[in-house]
């Protein structure tokens, strides 16, 4: 690594920094050529502050956080810049020196708790570790003192925790033994890189509330790197805005949550479902209470067994699970990990058959579907997934992805799926120049328009959206809703939105039911089951939507920029 | 678990019983005949009388489904028959070629092990960075020599070049240097591909990321975190290999004028020896089969997922 230090002023009077990062420029070498992620920015993190670096995708938001800690993939470079740790330039440290001080002075939160601890290895001796590489303790006493981390950070039975394995332990329970390892020598500055990302939004609650907790308790600062400005809002000192490598804007959090000075904080801010108490949605089909019920799905008394083979006892997965989507209207499914929200729209997609109750979309019984019945009902309903990236086939052009499910059905002349084709990807707003290109050449919100357009081209009634906005950047996500929005009045679709975000929930459905552990605790209109929920559970998951420390009371209309990505 | 252990045992006895079946009926369906071949040399003097006499001790001439139970029974009571070539039980032909042949197999497979794990240490020291693509590209050329001819370069260049390994009447020991070595090369190759390529994927798994966070070495990384995630696929592959090391020892035991069962399998064949032919099958599928079980139950030993899995709860 090469840098060249930028000079700088020096004799403040307040105290010195934990961490002041100047002129940092970070790159990366691919082959085509070096391309510039971060671009000399600069900033600080006073002792025990919480600072947020919030961006989107590509904002250079985890380059920044790798390069603080010495840890920029192989390909990336520290360009130039000067970082100061305690008033130390760690700057072009070597990774020997660097050795020293990560983890005793400067510590890492990962983002993805389930791949972030070893798998062969038990938890104790993985929390241990730190201890021996810092000799602060060996053997039985560096044992002994992970059980003690462990319980702190509010693990129930530490001593078997520590002997058991990664795989044996839930995600909020991996991240709270990751965030031991992170204080485990009280540094003074701790990177949560996305700390809770991964995880389910009351898990996410108590993480944040632990990292806090923690931070008072030792006096550690925290950078926090997040993508979500509700996280960002509710638990941070200061604000930084990244976009493509450059700062925003900086500030006092409450300061830029107020009055947001450049145009692009401004749109993230407006387009942040969390930060948002949307205007009331004008219901989809107008009539919505009027009339006859025409219900499209109808699932009663569903149950799904999962055997786990041999004589073990089954799985029930789903429990007398009941709801109804009128004709032309968003209903969601919500609930965390382990909930059933994926068991029923496989169900309800006739993936699989139902141990018992009746499933009936648009007239067709799938209790007991002959072959016929299942071939009409995939013309009928089709579904769009969570990863725009992993859903579509790399090898395939944009044209081809989308003609495919069109050549499963009657034929049809070349002629004919060409115009199709065309037709569907005008719809979702694409230009007719993609079609001859491939996924990677296209952008993740690109992506799941083309995702989209491939649900659409058979022209089914039924829209399945399994978390289809929740890998997407918040402005690109405020795209696709608005998109989705605008197919649903115009094609007259239904749509069953899969989620664990209640925030994108509220501002997308008409009518919501709430899962956990396989059963329906509550089901009823958006904004009853939001301004009055009924049941503990819905209670618990409305209060860890984050964003409340600073609400912004729809003074901003939710973006309406469907455009092109 | 104890599930598990079954099935995989019940597996591995249908993989012998099956390597038993197809090689002895592809033996009977073989044209030509044992008996014939050696008693009608003219230099025994026999007559047409006394052959079939022979014929019908050794039961050339019965129904072929009798001599299959027979033989399956006798199998499995650890009698292999007699060798018509050499006129003495099988099993003691065994007795006297199967040691030396696990010797050298048993040798070359911690040759090429070690041969495996020093490349892929070398390649991923710092000290080595601008080897390392040399090194990376060592597995790639081993893997593409031919046996045969590697052991004759082997004798060539450190016999009779350098003079470093005496290839007539050598020692004991130094006479398996070069046969260890002809067939460890080409074995270590699919092994050192396979952990090279564990330990580049491993490296970039966010666990690595954490320990370097807490203040680990590149090294120790190496050594408590890669290692054994890395080590873990290359286990399944070397239950494949052995396969292979069988069959390297037929060739390289002829090339190196060696006893043991690759040089048995090579005479028999020669004289239709059938009943050395089976059994030779028979070992080798066992000692395929064990191995492979071996790996399979060191499997959810080595890595807890599996353990979890196979409902063997701590």
């Amino acid at each position: 690594m090469t840098i060249s230090p930028v000079g700088r002023l020096e004799g403040t009077v307040l105290p010195s920094p934990v961490l002041d990062v100047s002129g940092l420029t970070i790159s990366y070498r691919d082959q085509s050529g070096t391309r510039t992620a971060v671009h000399g920015i600069d900033f600080s993190v006073a002792p025990g502050e919480v600072v947020a670096l919030v961006g989107e995708s590509g904002s250079g938001k985890s380059s920044t956080a790798q390069a603080i800690i010495g840890l920029l993939p192989e390909n990336g470079r520290l360009e130039s810049g000067s970082i100061r740790l305690n008033r130390q330039e760690i700057a072009g440290w070597p990774q020997k020196r660097l050795d020293g001080i990560r983890g005793s002075v400067i510590s890492l939160v990962p983002q993805d708790p389930g791949n972030s601890l070893n798998p062969v290895k038990t938890i104790g001796k993985q929390v241990a570790e730190i201890l021996i590489i810092h000799g602060k303790a060996t053997g039985a006493l560096a044992d002994a003192r992970a059980i003690e981390l462990l319980e702190r950070v509010g693990l129930n039975q530490p001593a078997l925790r520590a002997k058991q394995y990664p795989h044996e332990l839930s995600g909020g329970m991996k991240q709270r033994v990751l965030i031991a390892i992170a204080i485990a020598l009280k540094p003074s500055l701790i990177i949560a890189d996305e700390p809770t990302s991964a995880l389910d939004v009351t898990v996410q609650k108590h993480i944040l509330d632990l990292i806090d907790e923690l931070r008072r308790e030792y006096g550690t600062a925290v950078l926090l790197v997040t993508h979500d400005l509700g996280v960002a809002a509710d638990r941070s000192d200061r604000l930084i805005v990244l976009r493509q490598g450059r700062i925003q804007e900086q500030g006092p959090t409450a300061d830029i949550l107020a009055n947001p000075q450049s145009a692009y904080t401004q749109r993230l801010l407006a387009d942040a479902p969390s930060l948002n108490i949307r205007q009331r949605r004008v219901a989809a089909v107008a009539k919505l209470t009027q009339g006859e019920a025409d219900d499209i799905i109808i699932v009663e008394g569903l149950v799904q067994d999962f055997g786990l083979g041999g004589k073990d006892k089954g799985l029930r997965a789903l429990d007398n699970v009941s709801f109804r989507v009128r004709r032309g209207t968003t209903h969601a499914l919500v609930g965390e990990s382990g909930s059933g929200k994926t068991t029923t729209i496989r169900t309800v997609a006739a993936f699989q058959k139902p141990t018992a109750g009746k499933v009936i979309v648009d007239g067709l019984d799938l209790s007991a579907p002959p072959r016929e019945t299942l071939r009409l009902l995939r013309k009928k309903i089709q579904l769009v997934y969570q990863n725009p990236f992993g859903s579509l086939d790399p090898r395939q052009t944009i044209a081809g992805i989308v003609e495919e499910p069109l050549l499963n059905f009657e034929p049809m002349a070349r002629a004919k799926r060409t115009e199709i084709v065309a037709s569907t990807i005008e719809k979702v707003g694409l230009p007719l120049d993609v079609l001859q290109r491939r996924p990677h050449a296209l952008s993740g919100g690109q992506r799941q328009r083309v995702a989209i357009a491939r649900a659409l081209v058979l022209d089914p009634q039924i829209l399945i959206l399994d978390e289809a906005v929740s890998a997407l950047d918040v402005t690109v996500q405020a795209q696709i809703l608005s998109l989705l929005d605008t197919l649903q009045r115009d094609l007259g679709l239904t749509y069953l939105f899969v989620s664990h975000d209640l925030a994108v929930v509220r501002q997308i459905s008409d009518t919501v039911s709430v899962l956990n552990g396989g059963k329906i605790v509550e089901s009823g209109a958006v904004e009853e089951v939001f301004e009055h929920p009924q049941s503990a559970y819905t209670r618990e998951l409305i209060d860890a939507i984050p964003g409340k420390k600073y609400p912004l009371h729809a003074s901003r209309p939710i973006s309406t920029n469907s455009g092109n990505i | 678990m104890a599930r598990y252990i079954f099935s995989r045992v019940g597996q591995a006895l249908l993989v012998l019983w099956a390597a038993f079946t197809i090689s002895f009926v592809l033996l009977q369906a073989m044209p030509g005949d044992a008996v014939l071949i050696k008693f009608q040399n003219p230099e025994y003097g026999l007559s047409a009388e006394q052959i079939a006499d022979i014929r019908a001790a050794y039961d050339a001439d019965g129904s072929v489904v009798l001599q299959y139970v027979h033989t399956i029974g006798n199998f499995l009571t650890g009698d292999f028959g007699y060798s018509l070539q050499a006129g003495v039980a099988v099993s003691a032909q065994l007795a006297a070629n199967l040691p030396s042949t696990i010797r050298l197999a048993g040798l070359a497979f911690a040759a090429a092990a070690l041969l495996a794990v020093i490349i892929a240490v070398l390649s991923n020291i710092s000290g080595f960075g601008r080897l390392r693509s040399f090194i990376q590209s060592l597995p790639s050329l081993f893997v593409s020599i031919p046996t045969f001819w590697l052991g004759i370069m082997l004798i060539q260049i450190f016999s009779f070049r350098l003079r470093l390994v005496p290839v007539i009447n050598p020692g004991e020991w130094e006479g398996l240097i070069l046969p260890v070595l002809t067939i460890a090369l080409p074995i270590s190759a699919p092994m050192a591909q396979i952990l090279l390529r564990n330990i580049d994927e491993v490296l970039t798994r966010p666990f690595v990321s954490v320990a370097r966070a807490k203040g680990a070495s590149h090294t120790f990384v190496l050594w408590r975190h890669v290692a054994k995630n890395a080590f873990l696929p290359v286990l399944t592959v070397a239950g494949v290999l052995f396969g292979e090391l069988l069959a390297g020892a037929v060739i390289t035991e002829t090339v190196f004028g060696l006893n043991g069962i690759g040089s048995l399998a090579e005479q028999a064949v020669n004289f239709q020896d059938v009943a050395v032919l089976q059994a030779i099958v028979v070992i080798s599928a066992a000692a395929f089969v064990t191995i492979n079980l071996a790996v399979d139950l060191l499997y959810p030993v080595l890595d807890p997922r599996l353990k979890a899995k196979l409902g063997g709860v701590a």
